[in-house]
């Protein structure tokens, strides 16, 4: 094959198969996939452990299995243990006798198959499913300035931007390759000059915004370019405590998924912007300024995918991408809170948090626990994303506060504040 | 008739009607309903020309995506968007090529590229044809793409 980036002995001995015809196509996938951006070497995964994007076992997805048995079969296999994203079923959460059948016969007939297969490849453990794993309670959590080979747009994105690791915006089985190579092409957000922004985001609103509509705007300007925030350190801080990091875990993936943004830099805040400030802009880059009035207006261009949009709630998901500790038990007080305020025993919408497996274990070690089950609301390791797919279950009248859920699915978006309202007073 | 030159990211010959994103293309959002529900009985009816199931594209949501020269801007959304368009490309559910406007995404590309090297067919992909090209682009024109990353609307 004719490529233009230079090689290593090693790395041009794994492309004319000194490691198996199979470890062959994966390096030529990874230096045509490196070649497509100008990228110069192939630099090593220096992060400890990968994630990957695919975690559901959709019978109709055959060539993704097929060829991740022709990888088992060749020994073509992770050389680092992984997480993986959330599992799409949990039998705690809310489902009746058809949706089940459609899940079981229909949509993820192949889970166990693939689970099993992903164990072969590297996965770290049964625990290791969650769109957030760089959680403490996870403990996938890359160091700055390691090198990765993840996907998972909101685990990307958070990577790069508040833990300062470097990854691109791989996709599902890319990802992968690059584990099993243990290189990844240098180019994009691995190198210094595409970490520089070429946004300059100007935040002059009059209270808070809230994380998911201010990820969705600036999303939906700047695409896959790189932001650099100005102003919204005045709302969550100049320190990376639990709240500010939950805030832009929340931020980033309406980033991520509303646009395609891979990196931001939050002015005063996030740790590449502490340290090199305003030399972070590149020249000429353009400028987006955000007030009330503009996120008034992203909220309202969402179009409400219900038939009936008078519809009373039947469902509602918090927790995309999966809640931290911190907000768990937020959640959890501002429910049983709003119950006691307006009278009520239950939540009036049946309601589901999502979380890691590893923070759910944490979580049901504290006394907010049981307050939580008191309140009738799930707790559950699920990805709504993928419960949303069942076509029965776009059929309903589900409610979120998470902006990826509303773009992927026909789930309605609230406020985190508005969702709180809803669930805690009376349907009428 | 006029004619575009781009870069070729994969590089083949491909004839087909033209289909416009002018917004960036979500490909999990588009192929979703398609690749989940496409073979089953009454609900893939409506996915059985891989109709685009991205509420949120104005230009696209509900039109058929195979077979068509699909022109677009770049991709966006989830990162299962590459495996997505393998998936997509290996099943014979995708557009016959993708044809950006501007420097192709690395979603994209990891798709396109998955197809060329694990796929029977590779997915001929041509990007930095330019917004002109996009803007003088419209659904079911004629579109020829080259081997060297000519691109022909008529």
């Amino acid at each position: 094959m004719d490529y233009k980036m230079t090689l290593t002995e090693e790395q041009q001995a794994i492309l004319n198969g000194s490691k198996g015809e199979t470890m062959a196509k994966v390096m030529k996938t990874l230096v045509m996939y490196g070649d497509a951006f100008g990228a110069t070497k192939m630099v090593p995964v220096t992060g400890k452990m990968g994630h990957l994007v695919t975690s559901f076992g959709l019978g109709v997805m055959k060539p993704v299995y097929e060829l991740m048995n022709k990888l088992i079969d060749a020994g073509a296999v992770s050389g680092q243990k992984f997480s993986v994203d959330p599992k799409p079923l949990d039998p705690n959460v809310p489902s009746d006798f058809l949706k089940n059948f459609v899940f079981n016969k229909f949509m993820y007939s192949v889970q166990d198959m693939y689970d099993s297969q992903l164990s072969k490849l590297g996965l770290l453990d049964d625990k290791s499913y969650t769109c957030t794993s760089y959680m403490d309670e996870v403990g996938n959590k890359p160091n700055k300035g390691d090198v990765l080979s993840w996907a998972e747009s909101s685990a990307v994105v958070y990577a790069n931007s508040v833990l300062g690791a470097r990854c691109n915006r791989n996709s599902g089985i890319i990802e992968l390759f690059g584990s099993i190579a243990g290189y990844v092409p240098y180019f994009g957000l691995l190198t210094d000059e595409g970490r520089k922004a070429t946004w300059i985001v100007k935040v002059n609103t009059s209270k808070k915004p809230e994380a998911q509509i201010l990820g969705s705007a600036i999303g939906m300007k700047v695409m896959e370019d790189v932001p650099y925030v100005q102003g919204l350190d005045k709302w969550i801080g100049t320190e990376l405590t639990d709240d500010a990091c939950a805030y832009l875990k929340d931020f980033g993936a309406a980033t991520a998924s509303n646009g395609a943004v891979g990196l931001y830099h939050i002015e005063n805040l996030t740790p590449e912007a502490v340290e090199q400030g305003e030399s972070l802009i590149a020249q000429g880059a353009k400028i987006y300024e955000i007030d009330d009035a503009e996120l008034q207006r992203v909220k309202d261009s969402y179009p409400v995918m219900w038939k009936d949009k008078n519809a009373k709630p039947q469902l509602c998901f918090v927790g995309c991408p999966h809640l931290s500790l911190a907000q768990l038990a937020e959640w959890t007080d501002n429910v049983a809170e709003g119950l006691k305020k307006n009278g009520l025993k239950k939540v009036s919408v049946p309601t589901v948090f999502t979380c890691a497996p590893g923070v759910k274990e944490a979580f049901e070690k504290t006394p907010g626990a049981e307050k939580l089950k008191a309140t009738g609301v799930v707790l559950s390791y699920i990805c709504p994303l993928m419960y949303m797919n069942n076509p029965l279950a776009k059929k309903m009248a589900v409610i979120t506060n998470s902006n990826k859920l509303r773009t992927y699915t026909t789930a309605r978006y609230y406020t985190g504040e508005e969702i709180l309202d809803i669930i805690t007073k009376e349907v009428k | 008739m006029k004619q575009f030159k781009g870069r070729p990211v994969v590089a083949g010959k491909c004839t087909a009607p033209a289909l416009v994103s002018h917004q960036g293309f979500n490909t999990l959002a588009s192929f979703q309903g398609a690749l989940q529900f496409g073979e089953l009985p009454i609900i893939g009816n409506k996915y059985k020309q891989t109709e685009c199931d991205d509420q949120n594209n104005k230009d696209l949501y509900r039109k058929p995506m195979l077979g068509k020269a699909l022109c677009l801007p770049q991709t966006i959304g989830s990162t299962t968007g590459g495996m997505v368009l393998y998936c997509a490309r290996a099943m014979g559910k995708s557009p016959a090529c993708l044809l950006f406007s501007e420097h192709i995404d690395s979603l994209a590309a990891a798709g396109a590229v998955l197809a060329a090297v694990w796929a029977d067919e590779p997915m001929v992909t041509v990007d930095c044809l330019g917004q002109e090209f996009l803007d003088y682009v419209k659904d079911d024109m004629t579109i020829t793409v080259d081997e060297d990353g000519t691109v022909t609307v008529e």
